[in-house]
């Protein structure tokens, strides 16, 4: 017999972007950062990561198997959320942390709500959360030396990362001259360059805004959320009372990671231009509140998972306006 | 700065596609007319045509063989000169199936009494136009076949300021309108200065984008208005290029008209050229045959019914064995079934691929792509999922209706969703339900 024709839908042809080159370019953009990571905590921090890694395609594939779907390692998502899971972890933490940190984002967050598309908030940030809220002293202690620097980047105060410095001088030296010493030029240059204690991946701002452009030039990363983000971060940062600097703020911590990897993952974002503006903004004043106000020194994570919660509701409240339409917005 | 210029000029959304216009260089062929031509009564939006031959009349070249059915209608003509064989239902390329006046050539070429002569139409008045032009059966020959005349009968209260002439072609792989501005410059202009009588308009302004930069200098020296556009699709959209020429916005749910605007596409004012001066109806037109799955591409002068095995057979035959036949452009094309479906007056290319890559439907990731590139300012992602849990009346909500099918979001997903076959479901659904 003759073969039939096809007949498919309206547009024949197809661009070129596809969930797993999407991803696989997330990876390429993380990849420089990861590498300095290694160079400067040592293979501890290949080996947490490859862990992550590990855990997470193996919790996917067993949900997957379990849920009766289709298994989709391929799709290259589990990688990244194993990858963005061992960024947020600190780099010295028990081996058995990272496993179970990577079975709460795939199943709990991830796969029991659906899968790929379907979670509400980000599978990584949620591992994070996890592991932070039930072994904080695992998450706040197991610090390693960076290579050639110290933990805070300022020489001879070894035993903390510059945003505890911040949160509490008074226990690490006389107050005045630790916050002085954390606006210097010098410790500055540490923070930028990622020569400083911290979570695995989150130390190098200058490696990670460069693979963050990347992704904003080829059109994978929203310009609005990360913009949104800094810019109110910024702002605020420089108006409210705090006793660091600017430089300080926004190179420090995981800022960078979070605006360029953690907040513009797609699925958790909104879909509308507008609703990413204000996305964007709520994870810069949530950010800055915690950091200046709350109790944590650091409050990246919690800022975006508090951001994804209130995702649909942005979405439902920022339809774009169509074509013509007079009044602003769809009336529900 | 240019984010701003294309805020405050061009239209929101949009794509940038690869041309591919691999035929804008071969000039248009003539094919010569075929053994048998399947006329459809229905080739235009609104009601289909009534036939008046019967089995076994004889007709000649131009022999109304189809009375226009009310106002929002077109006559249909016989395209050959011979012996009706049948008037039965045939495959149709846009309604899938559809009566069709099947008629055999005699080989004689002959004529109907009073055509191919020319006429003076400096002094007719515009009535006398209007029904020239609608007794030729001309429609929009840009896709969507809107009879030509309904467009040019305003009511009285919307004065038409502006007449715009597309020649955009803004899908890719089409050459046709290229060709035919290229190398029917006058007629063109003339049958544009036919609808500006009939209008009443002051400006007549010639719309073609920077590709074609050739053809623009044409309609340039020949000191017509001309606008040359950035080359982005839809700019060829009738609503999108009214915003970037004139930065006037047409209402939701309304018309050009309602902006004072008329667009027409080039081949129909040549069409029409063509009806008042040498009383020619439509029953050619040219197309763009092309792929990777026919031996010659070719820009062709095809008469209305020729079934496209016999054009692909004129452009020296398949390659291989046919994958998928497209009717129109590889952006709102339409994908065929049979290989006797004919040539109608909106076909304005032939795409044959011997190869076709085929996408499963991943999850929505939300990423938005479809979202930054609608340019009606839809939320394809959204309208999607409720089409899909057929929440039908909510996707009306959400501008469903308002939907062009350009395509430009299903182009760019990454998870491959056919998001414009959903949104045409969710339309027809609700049209249905509103009928009800």
């Amino acid at each position: 017999m003759k073969d039939l024709l096809i007949v498919s839908a309206s547009p024949h042809i197809s661009g070129k972007l596809d969930i797993s080159l999407a991803m696989k370019a997330v990876i390429l953009a993380l990849l420089p950062a990861f590498i300095f990571s290694v160079y400067i905590f040592g293979w501890r921090a290949l080996l947490v990561t490859v862990i992550t890694i590990v855990s997470c395609m193996i919790s996917e594939a067993i949900m997957q198997r379990m849920l009766g779907k289709k298994i989709t390692l391929d799709d290259g998502s589990a990688v990244l959320t194993g990858i963005l899971l061992a960024f947020n972890l600190p780099p010295g933490v028990p081996l058995w942390l990272p496993i179970v940190g990577s079975v709460f984002a795939i199943v709990f967050a991830k796969q029991l709500f659906g899968g790929l598309g379907y979670n509400f908030i980000n599978p990584a940030l949620a591992g994070r959360a996890f592991l932070m809220t039930s072994w904080p002293s695992f998450m706040t202690k197991e610090w390693l030396i960076p290579t050639g620097s110290t933990l805070s980047g300022i020489d001879s105060i070894t035993s903390a990362t510059p945003l505890t410095l911040l949160k509490n001088p008074a226990n690490f030296g006389p107050p005045e001259v630790i916050i002085q010493r954390l606006n210097e030029m010098a410790t500055i240059k540490n923070l930028f360059i990622g020569k400083v204690g911290g979570c695995l991946g989150e130390t190098s701002a200058l490696l990670l805004l460069i693979g963050g452009l990347f992704l904003i030039i080829v059109g994978i990363v929203d310009y609005r959320i990360v913009t949104g983000y800094l810019v109110s971060f910024g702002i605020l940062a420089f108006v409210l009372p705090t006793k660091a600097n600017l430089p300080f703020h926004l190179f420090s911590g995981g800022l960078f990671l979070g605006a360029f990897f953690m907040a513009t993952d797609w699925v958790t974002s909104p879909v509308t231009k507008k609703g990413r503006w204000i996305f964007g903004i709520g994870c810069g004043v949530l950010t800055a509140v915690i950091r200046i106000w709350g109790g944590y020194p650091e409050g990246v994570s919690y800022s975006i998972l508090l951001m994804n919660v209130f995702t649909p509701l942005i979405d439902r409240f920022t339809k774009e306006r169509i074509f013509g339409e007079k009044k602003k917005g769809v009336k529900l | 700065m240019t984010i701003l210029n294309s805020m405050l000029k061009g239209f929101l959304g949009g794509i940038h596609l690869s041309e591919n216009k691999f035929t804008e260089n071969l000039a248009i062929e003539v094919m010569p007319a075929p053994k048998l031509v399947y006329i459809p009564l229905a080739q235009h939006a609104g009601k289909p045509a009534k036939p008046i031959v019967q089995k076994d009349d004889f007709v000649k070249i131009g022999t109304k063989i189809g009375e226009s059915e009310g106002f929002i209608s077109a006559p249909v003509h016989a395209s050959i000169s011979g012996k009706v064989l049948d008037i039965k239902q045939h495959p149709h390329p846009v309604l899938a199936s559809a009566e069709c006046c099947i008629i055999e050539s005699d080989e004689t070429e002959d004529w109907a009494a009073g055509m191919k002569e020319k006429h003076d139409y400096e002094n007719l008045p515009k009535e006398e136009l209007l029904s020239i032009i609608r007794d030729a059966g001309i429609v929009g020959l840009g896709g969507a076949a809107f009879p030509t005349h309904v467009k040019l009968s305003p009511p009285p209260d919307k004065p038409i300021e502006y007449l715009l002439i597309n020649g955009c072609e803004c899908e890719p792989r089409l050459t046709a309108d290229h060709r035919l501005m290229l190398e029917y410059p006058i007629g063109i202009i003339e049958g544009a200065k036919l609808f500006q009588q009939i209008l009443n308009t002051k400006h007549l302004i010639f719309c073609i984008e920077d590709n074609k930069k050739e053809a623009a200098k044409i309609f340039i020296s020949e000191n017509e208005e001309v606008r040359v556009l950035k080359t982005k699709y839809p700019q060829g959209a009738e609503k999108q290029l009214i915003k970037t020429v004139l930065n006037r916005t047409v209402p939701r749910g309304g018309l050009p008209m309602d902006v004072g605007c008329v667009v027409q596409n080039v081949g129909t004012c040549y069409a029409a050229f063509q009806a008042v001066k040498f009383r020619k109806p439509l029953i050619d037109r040219v197309v763009t045959v092309t792929g990777d799955g026919v031996k010659e591409s070719k820009n062709l002068l095809i008469r209305i019914g020729t079934s496209v095995i016999d054009v692909v057979n004129f452009c020296g035959g398949f390659v291989d064995q046919p994958k998928r036949i497209i009717f129109g452009g590889p952006m709102m094309g339409i994908s065929q079934y049979a290989e006797d479906v004919p040539i109608i007056k909106g076909t304005s290319g032939i795409l044959v691929s011997k190869e076709v890559s085929s996408y499963e439907e991943g999850p929505c990731v939300r990423c938005g792509c479809c979202v930054d590139a609608c340019p009606m300012g839809l939320m394809p992602t959204e309208i999607y999922k409720l089409v899909k849990n057929k929440k039908f009346l909510k996707s009306k909500d959400y501008g469903v209706l308002d939907c062009i099918e350009c395509g430009c979001c299903a182009y760019g997903c990454p998870s491959k969703i056919p998001l414009v076959h959903y949104l045409k479901y969710g339309k027809n659904e609700v049209w249905r339900l509103s009928k009800k």
